[in-house]
């Protein structure tokens, strides 16, 4: 029933690109090495500030690597024409997007030669055990659910292992977003609304991804993607990114209003360098507002670049957004006796003036490369083009609903 | 679970390459035992079993506050720990001169003190 | 840890009379140190060799402000010593701290507060519940501890410790205490000196107070001074609305 849905690709200058994907995931590699032999002492990280820069990136990986599979999903759970043949390709990104981050997370960790004990040991109350276990059975989950897309003889159980798939991506965003949310201890996080902000989240930084390397695919290919295929593509790209904005609002609102956050929002908001600054030009401005640009009006919609540009946009609003949640709110100091002024040996009572050390950025890059390395390598070797049936789509009006 | 991975790899390890790399020309570990005879077990099952001894003993003290073991880290530095240097790593070293030749990665000196002695807890006493 | 237990120890605290060894009576013990005057060690004899922490014990301290001097590190100072900090950091953000000084101010009144901060040994800590691998725990006795044979240094305790009493070790560390073990990239925070507490002594900070502003002592033993006083005067835990149960206490804040 099924006509192939991709084809083999072959990249022109693949050596290459393989090339700068391995010395960018090496310098990761190398960086972690330097860290781990002289301690977090080389980083910028310190007592206050423990989660840097690798853990806005790791996150940003992570989440985004379960929204990447939205694609497929909306092929195949939601039967949508349009988004099956990019199913296989949205399952591979999901796969190595999170290696990735997880590469990133793993060799931040204080012992990374502790990786085993990690697996052996796990306490079931901490959503950070649980996601020991998540993790792994995604991968599990999309490696049988691309399989399945893949093999044309499977490809009729192909739903049920993309509902499953689907299923457990939308828990492990909660889990990834629930490492925040349950943590009473902090101004910034204990809300409830974390959890459902990262899977919006995920939607828009996984499609961001996945657009881009798509578009990379079809250059690669010398061939075009249709252009009613990429405005439909677009405008979901716009809708999520509009959703996000949403949820950051209501979070910040929740903050503002329910819990009495204000000293810690003006803080965000409005008094906090760095952090006012990333999260008002970076997320705002950058993330929210040029996306929707370029994926709404008219003029830049048509442009070819426009859905690299709104998802390269996407991107960094994402990573600005992080940058500002994790960091700023470590930051900003814990509050220990409501009302007084504090001050001590420890710094209690001051914001960190956290700046991110070179090992620690590398780490962080390194993930990217790793991603694209691994990206690059399986779609140079296994067929994952999209191929995309215009005749039959415009037929039967797939293309409309 | 890891531990008697770790526990069985480091036992093949032995097994398999100590004949090897004696053949190759790597000389025997040269231990100098400083204080003969005293230890809480016969040597065989000392070379057998101290790092299961030591592994049940960490979580037993640890864990449940257990003191007083029969086995203990700073009961084999004490004993151990040449009289030269004061300590169980180094060249020659109770510890490492084994390990390196066993090509074990010793993970306990990373937080644990490798000298004996002269490290005594002293608190705000004299 | 589990729940059960959690309701044992909080009823034993009222019910509890002296039952166990560990419990032991006021041991009266007395030393004499240069500077120092008698310091009696109340309610804690050693264990006997081989016998586990009990829940019938719960450590605890109390702390009085009034009596804590602005400036004075007696505690933080004995702390380093008896725990082995000892070593050289570039940052300071970057160094360990067990225990430490906070200086507060009520800036509508103007009255200043000087308090020691450390691990506050909570009976419900979120340490213990966010560790994936189970490596922060909590001993029978209340004291709260990090395994670092299992500790991957990944500072999720140290997000979710409202009291910033954790620190990682951001360094390889060559001259440590042998009973206090610790190192680089594991997480680490104050122990109530569990290995001084384990033979019967006092930790190393309340023993260092020049002001004896600082009671340690058994707070499931109603006849311990630290539980009376508990019992009788105006006590205060540290961010109350979280409901830890926290197993140190202040005075005059
Ligand atoms: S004070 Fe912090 S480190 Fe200590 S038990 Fe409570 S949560 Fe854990
Ligand atoms: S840093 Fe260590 S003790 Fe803290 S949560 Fe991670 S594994 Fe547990």
């Amino acid at each position: 029933m099924q006509s192939a849905l991709t084809q083999r690709l072959r990249i022109p200058n693949f050596y290459w690109l393989a090339a700068i994907g391995a010395i960018i995931s090496a310098a990761g590699t190398l960086a972690a090495f330097y860290m781990e032999h002289h301690g977090h002492q080389v980083t910028g990280m310190n007592n206050q500030v423990f989660w840097g820069l690798p853990h806005v990136f790791a996150i940003f990986l992570i989440v985004g690597a379960s929204g990447v599979l939205n694609v497929a999903s909306i092929g195949t759970v939601f039967g949508k024409k349009v988004y099956k043949p990019r199913g296989p390709l949205s399952g591979l990104l999901a796969i190595t997007m999170l290696a990735a981050g997880l590469f990133v997370i793993m060799l931040d960790l204080g012992r990374a030669d502790r990786l085993i004990v990690a697996m052996t040991h796990v306490n079931w109350t901490s959503v950070f055990g649980w996601n020991m276990v998540l993790y792994p059975v995604f991968f599990g989950l999309v490696g049988l659910y691309v399989w399945l897309l893949l093999d044309r003889k499977m490809y009729a159980y192909s739903k049920a292992a993309g509902t499953a798939a689907f299923i457990w991506r939308l828990v492990m965003t909660t889990g990834t977003g629930s490492i925040f949310g349950f943590v009473v201890a902090r101004q910034a996080y204990n809300s409830a609304i974390i959890a459902p902000m990262f899977i919006i989240m995920s939607f828009a930084w996984g499609l961001a991804m996945f657009l881009i390397f798509q578009a990379a695919m079809y250059k690669w290919e010398g061939s075009q993607l249709d252009e009613e295929i990429r405005q439909r593509l677009n405008k979901l790209l716009g809708t999520f990114v509009a959703a996000v904005a949403y949820f950051v609002v209501v979070y910040h609102l929740t903050n503002l209003y329910y819990a009495k956050q204000t000293a810690f929002e003006t803080f965000i908001l409005v008094s906090g360098g760095i952090y006012p600054q990333l999260f008002w030009g970076g997320f705002v401005v950058v993330g929210t507002i040029l996306p929707l640009l370029f994926v709404f009006v008219p003029a830049l919609r048509s442009m070819a670049s426009s859905s690299v540009l709104a998802s390269i946009f996407t991107i960094l609003g994402g990573l600005a957004f992080l940058y500002v949640f994790i960091i700023g709110g470590q930051a900003y100091p814990l509050e220990m006796f409501p009302g007084m002024e504090v001050k001590s040996s420890f710094f209690d009572g001051v914001v960190d003036p956290y700046v991110p050390s070179l090992p620690e950025f590398l780490l962080s890059i390194g993930g990217f490369g790793l991603f694209f390395l691994l990206s690059l390598i399986v779609v140079q070797i296994l067929p994952f083009m999209p191929q995309d049936d215009m005749a039959q789509l415009r037929a039967s009006g797939a293309l409309q609903d | 679970m890891a531990i008697m991975k770790q526990t069985l790899a480091a036992l093949a390890a032995v097994l398999l390459l100590a004949p090897v790399l004696a053949s190759a020309g790597t000389p025997k570990p040269d231990l100098k035992i400083e204080n003969p005879g005293s230890c809480i077990a016969p040597v065989p099952e000392m070379r057998r079993n101290h790092m299961e001894m030591l592994k049940h003993t960490r979580d037993r003290t640890l864990r449940q506050g257990i003191r007083g073991e029969k086995a203990s880290l700073n009961g084999c530095i004490n004993c151990h720990a040449s009289k030269t240097t004061g300590s169980v790593l180094g060249q020659g070293g109770f510890c490492q001169e084994c390990h390196t030749y066993a090509a074990v990665k010793l993970d306990c000196w990373d937080c644990h003190q490798p000298k004996a002695g002269n490290h005594e807890a002293v608190g705000v006493k004299p | 840890m589990s729940e059960p237990q959690d309701r044992i120890e909080n009823k034993s605290r009222r019910s509890f009379v002296g039952a166990a060894a560990v419990a032991g009576a006021s041991a009266g013990v007395a030393a004499l140190a240069p500077g120092l005057k008698l310091i009696e060690v109340a309610g804690a004899a050693p264990r006997a060799p081989g016998e586990p922490a009990s829940s019938a014990v719960r450590w605890g301290m109390l702390i009085d402000t009034t009596k804590c001097a602005s400036g004075c590190d007696a505690c933080v100072k004995a702390c380093a010593t008896e725990n082995g900090i000892n070593e050289t950091v570039k940052d300071p953000r970057q160094g360990s701290q067990w225990i430490r000084k906070i200086d507060l101010k009520d800036p509508k009144t103007g009255q200043e507060y000087s308090l020691p901060m450390l691990c506050q040994h909570c009976e419900h800590p979120p340490c213990v519940d966010v560790c994936p691998t189970g490596a922060s725990m909590k001993r029978a006795d209340g004291i709260v501890l990090v395994d670092r044979h299992i500790c991957i240094g990944c500072r999720y305790c140290m997000m979710a410790c409202p009291y910033k009493a954790r620190s990682l070790v951001h360094m390889p560390l060559t001259e440590q205490n042998p009973l206090v073990p610790r190192g680089q990239g594991c997480v680490e925070a104050c122990t109530f000196c569990v290995q001084r507490v384990d033979r019967g002594q006092q930790p190393a900070c309340v023993e260092a107070c020049p002001e004896k502003a600082m009671l340690f002592g058994n707070l499931n033993d109603p006849n311990s001074e630290i539980a009376q006083r508990v019992a009788k005067e105006k006590t205060t835990q540290v961010r109350a609305d979280l409901k830890l149960n926290l197993g140190v206490r202040y005075q005059g804040i």
